[in-house]
């Protein structure tokens, strides 16, 4: 299994996505903003979290016109997989990889946190080692993770069951408690919350491994 | 040639920003702001063959998110 890391100018953390990948036995590669292709045979694209670009203009907007999300998009369109995580997520919402929007919190701060979460569906190659409703422990560390669409989108992901997890405690205003969602075709996730900070004790939890094992087991099946 | 370009949040998105700062003018003893909506203007000094439509391309494709905001373009 191959996964490749975009690194954009304020990704922060990207080398801990890659760590979360290496836990399931992935072969990482870090790929720059600036290159205009993916390493050959790439599994599952990663895009990590931090302040690309400084938020300039608007989260994730300046990355997402980037060169190499053009070939992000053509590998989602192929039915590659992808896991935007934070900055990542609004990354994906701004290429249009994912319906929404990421706003600034309802309550205007930073939060930074450890926050449940619930599993809202297992029909995911991300979430198929967890149980529906299991509550999980994550990190949480954002400004803009205030999910918004139109009630028409959320009709639509409520009716596909694309959304992935849901806050209990909704820690910033997100609609319908919204943490994460996949795309149509189940292969695109983006969450605020970071997995690849729950995936060794020393982190304090590591109820994020499941995500990456879960991606692991579904790939193997795949390339058998 | 110049535009400008004022980017606002569509009405109906709720701007916490804005009603931030209607609870900070209110207190500091400015009655009578009902609301406010904080958006960005954005100049751009532009080659004499750009044209209005492209200016609003630019808007739908980078100024302006526009799942959650709304744009204006003017040409100066």
């Amino acid at each position: 299994m191959r996964a490749a890391v975009l690194v954009f100018p304020g990704s922060n953390c990207d080398r801990d996505l890659a760590r979360g990948f290496e836990t399931s036995g992935c072969d990482v590669e870090m790929v720059w903003h600036k290159d205009t292709a993916l390493p050959q045979g790439v599994d599952i694209v990663g895009v990590p979290g931090g302040f690309s670009y400084g938020d300039y203009l608007r989260c994730g907007a300046i990355a997402a016109n980037s060169p190499i999300c053009s070939e992000l998009k053509s590998h989602a369109d192929r039915g590659g997989y992808v896991l935007g995580v934070c900055n990542g997520f609004q990354v994906l919402t701004e290429t249009g990889l994912l319906p929404g929007a990421l706003m600034r919190n309802a309550r205007l701060k930073f939060v930074c946190r450890n926050q449940i979460l619930q599993v809202a569906t297992t029909n995911s190659a991300f979430t198929s080692q967890y149980t529906q409703g299991q509550e999980l422990r994550i990190p949480i560390a954002h400004h803009d993770g205030n999910y918004f669409a139109e009630p028409s989108t959320l009709d639509v992901l409520a009716a596909e069951d694309r959304v992935a997890f849901r806050y209990l405690d909704n820690p910033n205003g997100s609609q319908g408690d919204i943490a994460g969602v996949l795309s149509a075709n189940r292969r695109v996730l983006g969450m605020m919350p970071h997995p690849e900070r729950a995936c060794d004790p020393a982190q304090g939890g590591t109820d994020g491994t499941g995500m990456f094992a879960g991606l692991a087991k579904i790939l193997q099946q795949e390339h058998a | 040639m110049k535009a400008r370009v004022t980017v606002m949040l569509k009405n109906g998105v709720l701007d916490p920003q804005g009603e931030a700062v209607r609870h900070a003018l209110g207190a500091l003893g400015f009655d009578g702001v009902g609301g406010v909506r904080q958006g960005k203007v954005i100049e751009l000094d532009l080659a004499p063959e750009i044209t209005e439509a492209d200016v609003e391309h630019m808007c739908e494709q980078l100024l302006a998110n526009t799942v959650i905001e709304r744009f204006d373009v003017e040409m100066l």
